[in-house]
């Protein structure tokens, strides 16, 4: 779904297309659909996750930010019929419903949230980065989430909210080791 | 329903807040804040009230994805809307054939100018821009027709399937030809000229330093695009979900140009995903509700990014002259100037934003006398309006500049030459308007200048702390560190006479549980800015309750004008708490009734009223027992007047001041510029829930910051040239500087809880902080932002004054 494409189509698409996607350990049918659509545009039109965002729809924004077998991806760029032997985690499930992760409860006590319209992108992100890296500095934070455009918080206390759960996870992780 | 003002002249009636002078440190330091006439009464504070940082009731589902944007609205039924748009800058259409678009299969709607049932054309102020151009398009990206279609890459191969012949036509592209080239719009090619003179105009100074100025166009880069969903209503009118700033005079345009009365047209606010002013004009309004009542079904419509950048405002480039006059010992004798904004192909707010720039031309100083002309003019270029500092960026960019020249040719530290001309309460900015209110310039600057500098670069610093971060192309040993700062005004609320009321109903009652709640009722719209938490603060603290349910926004309830000028926490927080003053007066009245004392001054504690005489006591859930209390008012802030014909005035409600000290590193021969950090003191009244104001502080430096030495809209023969975020740059968290702020708490006479808008002035001095930093740390004269490599390697020396902050000042 390119703005620059110069030829008309005068057909339209094609809706003939069905398969099935593993979304947060769920099989999901998507049926009628067009090979052209998104893993983005998917989730958020036919199996009724809008919660992954679509500020951009060009890979630019980080919005979008999903998790494909464990890989953070923007989930605009992938096609969703390419999806279809993955093992998709969106920001819904991130923790059991009526709950949160540590990351999105340090995100409401840090005060990073604004408009909201990065942050569930931003929660799939942080959570990857302490995945891979649990006690990140300040700059390993700004690199890992630099991909994740915010144009409300000037990112302060999406900062703070990351350090807060590092230092909350090292914590914690002190007391096991603890004899 | 009761129309109160509370403006300066009610002051007394209602009863201030004690005055903190000083500074509070950020985040901690607040006192909870009482609003008047409660403060005495209420002796034990309800939880998360006013002062404190109290949660977002939005947070929890915007961190699960829970929370709906307007984007994220959806109907089994509905069809994609999507609009064809100019690739012209200026043409004439010749012919528009739709017939295979038409044709196509899955297409159910396609719409010309000629289908539009009512008022051919909308606007804010100006009614000059067509809903669909019908003979000529004046900008690129103007919309000509719009599809409707079932899935949305239908509606795209839809649009890319009308076939327009468009003729083109001259090109104007230059606003300093505007006024002298013939019209491209029938109502010509000035928006407004505005000359303002004041005091001796003739007077000369023993100092002169004059220079030229340029500001780029900025965008809003809001994260959440343009997107609504409209639904047709059984009465023949349209329901519209719809993401802006302003409910009513969006419902307003909308049913003038689809020919419905105002109450067959209901708005409700979706999701907002930022705003900053980019969402006060209609963009795709009119076009979804039209889909909706040709088709019958519910239409979504969704901008794409790039069309997000062709389909809203901008922030209106200018080019400025100035010319200050001092006396010997620094005293500002006078500023001249002239100011040309761009206005773009219509008008939109460009006459207000252009009095924002005259009025504030010589920023936070006395100055004796003033000689200002402003000018905006019509183009081929994208329109421009609103954004976040509303002319005020412009000039401020413009006047620091000077100062710091001023500072060089007297040899003066600029941080004294600004604190010996700061503007202190009683003294009258260039429209002559009294400071009748705060006015803590001297505080906003000691403030920023007192916090400590960022450390040294250390020789073991990963590269991608370098100017240039991960391209690692700048050395360590070539980058030199500068310092510099600027400080601003900007005024709060609407200008010019203009009033921007606002209305909010409160409601009282019972739950089936026993307890009570209140509702609150606001059109005003929550676009991240936190007005939904501060509406419950208020009414927490006002009514001695907890549980606070916020009714979804939307037309239902009168106007609360836009979110926008700083103005919502005024005038939208003054509106909740006239009406909490009345639910509570009412609450008063039923106690003195239940404790049968009809003269006793009763007071309202957390859950139940007390008599102090005696410590009787009844719970506010017996009190409600008798039925729900319930109130709708409307809050007017003082008057304003009109500016005259030499641009004099009281013609604004109120002011906030900022001051920003920004330090760079800059690798001088690569062009390349980190901002370390940016530390600042600003006014804000009272700080009602400190940690939202420190996210208004950190997200206005980000633009500020975005707008010194990286965004800009480059605009071609009219034509945008980088409609994308891979090419217009945001700031990310790696550009992102680190922000010391300190909040000056000197409540307003006049401001609901002494409060002032926090909203703006972040935005304002943040920029010409920055290019003065650049300028320190290089040499050169800077005298256009956005900053380019270009500008800082090959740019010409300018005259740099002694280090900000080298003398005394801090
Ligand atoms: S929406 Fe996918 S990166 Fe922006
Ligand atoms: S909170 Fe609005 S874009 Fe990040």
């Amino acid at each position: 779904m390119t703005d620059h494409d110069a030829t008309p189509d005068l057909t339209g698409p094609d809706l003939s297309e069905s398969y099935a996607l593993s979304i947060n350990g769920r099989d999901r049918e998507v049926a009628d659909a067009w090979l052209g659509e998104s893993l983005l545009y998917v989730l958020r039109e036919r199996l009724g996750l809008p919660g992954s965002k679509n500020a951009c729809e060009q890979g630019e924004c980080g919005s979008c930010s999903v998790m494909m077998d464990g890989l953070l991806v923007n989930s605009c760029c992938v096609l969703a019929a390419d999806a279809v032997d993955a093992d998709v985690r969106t920001v819904e499930g991130l923790a059991p419903d009526g709950t949160l992760t540590d990351v999105q409860q340090a995100f409401l006590d840090a005060g990073a949230v604004q408009c909201g319209f990065c942050i569930p992108g931003l929660i799939v992100s942080v959570h990857d980065l302490l995945d891979r890296a649990p006690q990140p500095d300040e700059l390993e934070v700004r690199e890992a989430i630099s991909g994740n455009l915010c144009r409300c918080t000037g990112y302060g206390r999406i900062l703070q909210a990351v350090q807060d759960v590092a230092a909350a996870r090292t914590a914690a992780d002190a007391q096991e080791d603890r004899p | 329903m009761t129309t109160t003002t509370c403006g300066p002249s009610s002051t007394a009636a209602t009863g201030s807040a004690p005055a903190v002078t000083g500074s509070a440190p950020a985040v901690t330091g607040s006192a909870p804040v009482a609003p008047p006439g409660t403060r005495e009464r209420t002796q034990r504070r309800v939880r998360d009230g006013l002062g404190t940082s109290a949660d977002r009731p939005d947070g929890t589902p915007k961190v699960t994805g829970a929370f709906a944007f307007s984007s994220d609205l959806h109907d089994q039924r509905m069809l994609w809307g999507r609009t064809l748009r100019s690739p012209h800058a200026h043409a004439r259409i010749v012919s528009i054939d739709t017939s295979a678009a038409a044709a196509m299969p899955g297409v159910v709607a396609v719409l010309l100018a000629e289908d539009v049932p009512g008022k051919a054309t909308f606007g804010l102020e100006h009614t000059d821009q067509p809903v669909l151009a019908r003979d000529v398009v004046r900008y690129e990206g103007e919309a000509v027709a719009i599809v409707a279609a079932e899935h949305p890459e239908t509606a795209l191969r839809a649009i890319r399937a009308i076939e327009v012949t468009y003729e083109p036509l001259p090109l104007l592209t230059d606003p300093a030809e505007a006024a002298t080239t013939d019209p491209i719009h029938p109502d010509g090619n000035v928006f407004r000229t505005l000359p303002l003179r004041h005091g001796d105009v003739d007077a000369t100074g023993d100092v002169v330093v004059e220079g030229t100025y340029e500001v780029g166009m900025q965008d809003q880069a809001f994260l959440g695009p343009e997107s609504a969903l409209a639904l047709p209503s059984d009465d023949g009118g349209v329901e519209l979900f719809i993401s802006t700033q302003w409910l009513h005079v969006d419902r307003d345009q909308v049913a003038a140009c689809l020919a419905l009365p105002a109450d067959q047209v209901h708005l409700t606010l979706g999701g907002v995903g930022g705003a900053f002013g980019a969402r006060e004009d209609v963009s795709l309004q009119v076009h979804v509700c039209l889909l909706a009542l040709a088709t019958g079904r519910p239409v979504k419509m969704l901008y794409s990014r790039a069309e997000s950048f062709l389909g809203h405002v901008h922030r209106h480039p200018a080019r400025m002259r100035y010319r200050h006059h001092a006396r010997r010992d620094g005293t500002l004798v006078k500023v001249e100037a002239e100011i040309l904004l761009d206005g773009g192909a219509y008008a939109s707010s460009s006459t207000a934003v252009l009095a924002n720039a005259v009025c504030f031309a010589a920023g936070p100083y006395r100055v004796e006398a003033a000689r200002i002309d402003g000018q905006v003019v019509r183009t081929n270029n994208p329109p421009c309006g609103a954004m976040r500092g509303f002319g005020v960026v412009q000039v401020c960019f413009a006047h620091e500049a000077q100062m710091d020249r001023l500072a060089a040719a007297l040899d003066m530290d600029p941080v004294e030459l600004r604190l010996h001309n700061a503007l202190k309460p009683g003294d009258a900015i260039i429209t002559g308007q009294r400071l009748t209110g705060t006015a803590p310039v001297r505080e906003v600057i000691e403030a920023a200048m007192a916090h400590p500098l960022p450390p040294d670069p250390r020789e073991d610093e990963p590269a991608i702390a370098l100017p240039g971060g991960a391209g690692l192309t700048a050395r360590r040993e070539d980058v030199r560190r500068g310092t510099g700062i600027a400080v601003s005004i900007k005024n709060l609320m609407y200008s010019e006479g203009f009033d921007d009321y606002s209305t909010a109903r409160v409601r009282l009652e019972t739950s089936p549980d026993g307890e009570p709640f209140a509702t609150v009722h606001s059109a005003c719209a929550e676009v991240g800015q936190g007005f939904v938490t501060l509406a419950q603060q208020i009414t927490r603290t006002a009514l001695g309750i907890e549980r606070v349910v916020l009714h979804a926004a939307d037309t239902g309830v009168g106007s609360a004008g836009s979110t926008s000028a700083s103005r919502q926490t005024w005038m939208s927080g003054g509106a909740v708490q006239l009406a909490c003053d009345t639910v509570h007066h009412g609450l008063l009245e039923r106690a003195r009734g239940v404790l049968g004392v009809p003269d006793e001054p009763l007071v309202l504690e957390p859950g139940r009223v007390v008599d102090p005489a005696t410590g009787a006591e009844v719970a506010i859930a017996q009190l409600l027992r008798a039925g729900p209390l319930e109130a709708t008012e409307e809050h007017h802030h003082a008057p304003t007047s009109t500016l005259d014909a030499d641009g004099q005035g009281d013609a604004h409600v109120s002011f906030a001041f900022a001051a920003h000290r920004a330090t760079v590193d800059v690798d001088p021969d690569l062009g390349l510029v980190r901002v370390l950090q940016i530390a600042t003191g600003q006014d804000v009244g009272r700080a009602l829930n400190p940690r939202a104001v420190i996210g208004q502080i950190e997200g206005g430096i980000a633009q500020g910051v975005g707008l010194a030495v990286m965004e800009e809209i480059l605009v071609e023969d009219g034509l945008v040239r980088n409609p994308s975020f891979t090419d217009y740059l945001i700031p990310t968290a790696l550009d992102m500087p680190s922000v010391a702020a300190t909040l000056i708490e000197q409540p307003e006479p006049g401001a609901p809880f002494g409060a002032k808008g926090v909203g703006e002035p972040p935005t304002i001095s943040s920029t010409p902080a920055v290019v003065a930093a650049i300028r320190d740390a290089t040499g050169k004269a800077l005298t256009r932002v956005p900053v380019r490599a270009q500008d800082i390697a090959f740019g010409e020396a300018g005259a740099i004054p002694p280090t900000a902050g080298s003398t005394s000042a801090g």
